[in-house]
């Protein structure tokens, strides 16, 4: 599984959205994620690719895609 | 009957008073419990023989939670041994009573350090675990009626325990989409160290006040304690007094 796919993988479990209706492009608002919803993917996330993610950085996140290239840039 | 089986509890500030009495009741409905005391080793290491004696299971931890690095030890220390925590009563606490004209500014702190500062710390050490667990929680804390209330002497207590009840109350609404309760008891006139200095004079005016006619002993705290860790499904961010009816 390539980054991309994890980061969609684990915004599915963590969400309860399926995974078929994520795209890059998807933003949080869409999918109804609410700050502590985006909270917890962070915790997730952090754990799956074993790095931090600092508060500023989370505030920047908006789309699927934003966080597939911050772990990108990261690993 | 109210049952904890395979739930794991942290009372802080258990060695004596109203923590004893919390471990004593949470591990007889079948939780295991962590002991945390900050100076009094003896009484914990006492009250864990107790209730291992009683076929319970049971941790004792050392940390003073007024310090956030010791809260996350107690925590880690307590996952370590158990794997989870279900249930956090934030009881650690301590009174330096005076009045505000003669309160050193050391006495102010201190009190805030350890009942709401510390209240803060291991809440805040326990909720990333106890999201991840993803089967909810409940999270106890010790106020008192001199937080509702007010109390001469007690400017610096009262202002802890108040701030404990709004902490309470914003916490409530922060987390109860996950499941997780949080709740305060406000326990007036208990039977403690922490009530034995008070003169007679006092406690005789204090009593003719109390329509049960009686103080309250740390065991009337803990079955409320006990209730809101095991049943109370539909209730939080609720502040519940066990004074006899001091206040109504």
């Amino acid at each position: 599984m390539n980054v991309e796919e994890k980061v969609k993988a684990i915004v599915s479990e963590q969400l309860e959205v399926a995974v078929d209706s994520l795209t890059i492009e998807t933003t949080f608002e869409e999918i109804d994620a609410d700050s502590l919803d985006i909270v917890e993917l962070v915790m997730a996330l952090e754990e799956e690719f074993d790095l931090e993610i600092s508060d500023q950085e989370i505030e920047e996140i908006k789309t699927i895609g934003d966080i597939v290239s911050f772990i990108e840039s990261k690993v | 009957m109210l049952k904890l089986d395979n739930k794991v509890a942290l009372v802080t500030g258990s060695s004596r008073g109203i923590g004893r009495a919390t471990v004593l009741a949470l591990s007889r409905a079948g939780a295991a419990v962590v002991i945390n005391y900050a100076r009094n080793r003896e009484a914990a290491e006492q009250l864990l023989a107790e209730v291992e004696g009683a076929g319970g299971q049971g941790l004792v931890v050392q940390a003073d939670v007024s310090v956030y690095e010791e809260s996350e030890k107690l925590v880690r220390a307590s996952l370590e041994h158990f794997n989870r925590i279900d249930i956090l009563v934030n009881n650690a606490g301590v009174n330096r009573d005076n009045l505000l004209i003669r309160m050193k500014p050391e006495e102010w702190h201190e009190v805030i350090d350890v009942n709401l500062t510390g209240t803060f710390n291991t809440t805040r050490a326990v909720m990333r675990p106890m999201l991840k667990q993803k089967s909810g929680g409940r999270i106890v804390n010790v106020a008192s009626v001199a937080g509702i209330y007010g109390n001469s002497g007690q400017v610096n207590y009262a202002a802890a325990k108040g701030g404990v009840i709004a902490f309470t109350r914003s916490l409530a609404k922060e987390i109860g989409s996950r499941g997780i309760t949080v709740n305060a008891v406000a326990p007036g006139f208990i039977e403690t160290e922490m009530t034995a200095v008070l003169s007679d004079g006092l406690k005789e005016q204090a009593l003719q006040n109390i329509p049960l006619a009686r103080f309250g002993k740390p065991e009337d705290v803990a079955e409320l304690i006990l209730f809101l860790a095991a049943a109370g499904h539909y209730i939080t961010g609720q502040v519940i007094a066990v004074d006899g009816g001091l206040v109504m």
